[in-house]
């Protein structure tokens, strides 16, 4: 990182060639003064994934606003049947507030990270890749009731048939992303136990030194995956 | 509001919200974000509250602008609380917040075109095949 740097006043001769447009690019400029280059990536990662994001929920409110047939009301369709009446919404509640819940301890996690109390962090962790995989669990039983309820990409019995397709997109990349998330979490949590980052061990794919940050930037991607359920549940669900 | 501690070469905090000069040369140690545990569960018990009155929105059946205004604040306080302390966007520098928060809101621009868009695609079906089944 600060090699990559010219101090004012240093002269050095420039390379030539290929290796001189690469320096050019890189070592002159430095807009993110005080975060390595990993958080600054994963925040521009996160914002193309926001774009991803923004375009399904785009094309969902487009195709609201452009069918002829009535929307199928959210709160019916994802109500349930608890103890003799139907409680609408309720399973999105419980899934909202289990991925807050995980967002809450990936923060604690982070902070943990930062004191060097691995046994801590590490179950932390942990714990927010059980509450992820609860998540993904529940929506697995949503797809599945909505599915043998009729919903098809196609069509569904309650009304205009883009619904099904913009449901099955957007929960679906939504919960591919926990998934990838939780498969990550695990992985960083191992490294975190092992005392990876206490020694400063080499990760297996960048052979780079692992630092306590990794859980930091882990936690970025978390908190995004939290920050579009927020969307997803306003404009989806309760619009 | 509590104090991002920067660990490494013990050099102080930088406030992203006070716009004082940065120190001319500025060392590359990572700030760290470290921040009372407090905090996050005071954040964390935000959250809850503020996803119980969305779905309580929902739960007495609220309509019109009324149902769609208050869907949009509490999303928005619900985003903002999780960016700016879960993710530590109230403690980075400008620089940074400003190149990830201004694109997506750029976003509304698409979004009012699409509006547009939408409403003729409506106004056609409806001018050639007549209201809904």
């Amino acid at each position: 990182m600060a090699e990559t740097l010219t101090h004012i006043g240093q002269t050095e001769p420039r390379p030539t060639g290929w290796r001189g447009i690469a320096a050019d690019w890189s070592s002159d400029q430095r807009a993110f003064k005080n975060v390595s280059w990993g958080k600054a990536m994963m925040w521009i990662f996160l914002l193309s994934d926001t774009f991803i994001f923004g375009c399904f929920l785009l094309s969902y409110m487009t195709a609201r606003i452009s069918t002829r047939v009535p929307w199928p009301n959210p709160s019916e369709v994802f109500a349930l049947r608890i103890g003799g009446s139907d409680i609408p919404l309720i399973l999105i509640a419980i899934m909202t507030f289990v991925l807050i819940s995980s967002s809450g301890t990936m923060a604690m996690a982070v902070n943990f990270g930062y004191r060097r109390e691995r046994r801590k962090t590490a179950i932390l962790m942990l714990l927010t890749a059980a509450l992820g995989a609860t998540f993904v669990g529940m929506q697995a039983f949503e797809w599945t009731k909505l599915i043998t309820e009729g919903v098809r990409p196609w069509g569904n019995p309650w009304g205009a048939a883009q619904f099904g397709s913009c449901f099955f997109m957007i929960t679906g990349f939504h919960g591919t992303h926990v998934t990838i998330g939780v498969i990550f979490l695990i992985i960083v949590a191992r490294k975190v136990w092992r005392g990876d980052f206490d020694t400063g061990q080499r990760g297996f794919f960048t052979s780079r030194t692992g630092r306590y940050e990794n859980v930091e930037i882990m936690g970025l991607y978390w908190h995004f995956v939290d920050l579009v359920w927020v969307f997803i549940f306003a404009f989806f669900y309760l619009w | 509001m509590a104090e991002a501690t920067a660990n490494g070469l013990g050099q102080h905090a930088l406030h992203a919200g006070h716009a004082h000069e940065a120190p001319a040369a500025v060392t590359h140690a990572d700030v760290h974000q470290e921040h009372p545990i407090k905090l996050y569960l005071v954040v964390w018990a935000w959250l809850f509250i503020l996803s119980t009155c969305s779905y309580l929105v929902d739960y007495f059946g609220l309509h019109g602008y009324l149902r769609w205004s208050l869907i949009l604040i509490f999303m928005i306080l619900k985003a903002g609380l999780i960016v700016a302390v879960f993710m530590h966007m109230a403690w980075e520098r400008l620089a940074l917040a400003y190149a990830i928060i201004l694109p997506p809101i750029l976003v509304l621009v698409f979004v009012t075109m699409m509006v547009f868009e939408a409403d003729y695609t409506l106004f056609t079906r409806l001018a050639f095949f007549g209201a809904g089944p």
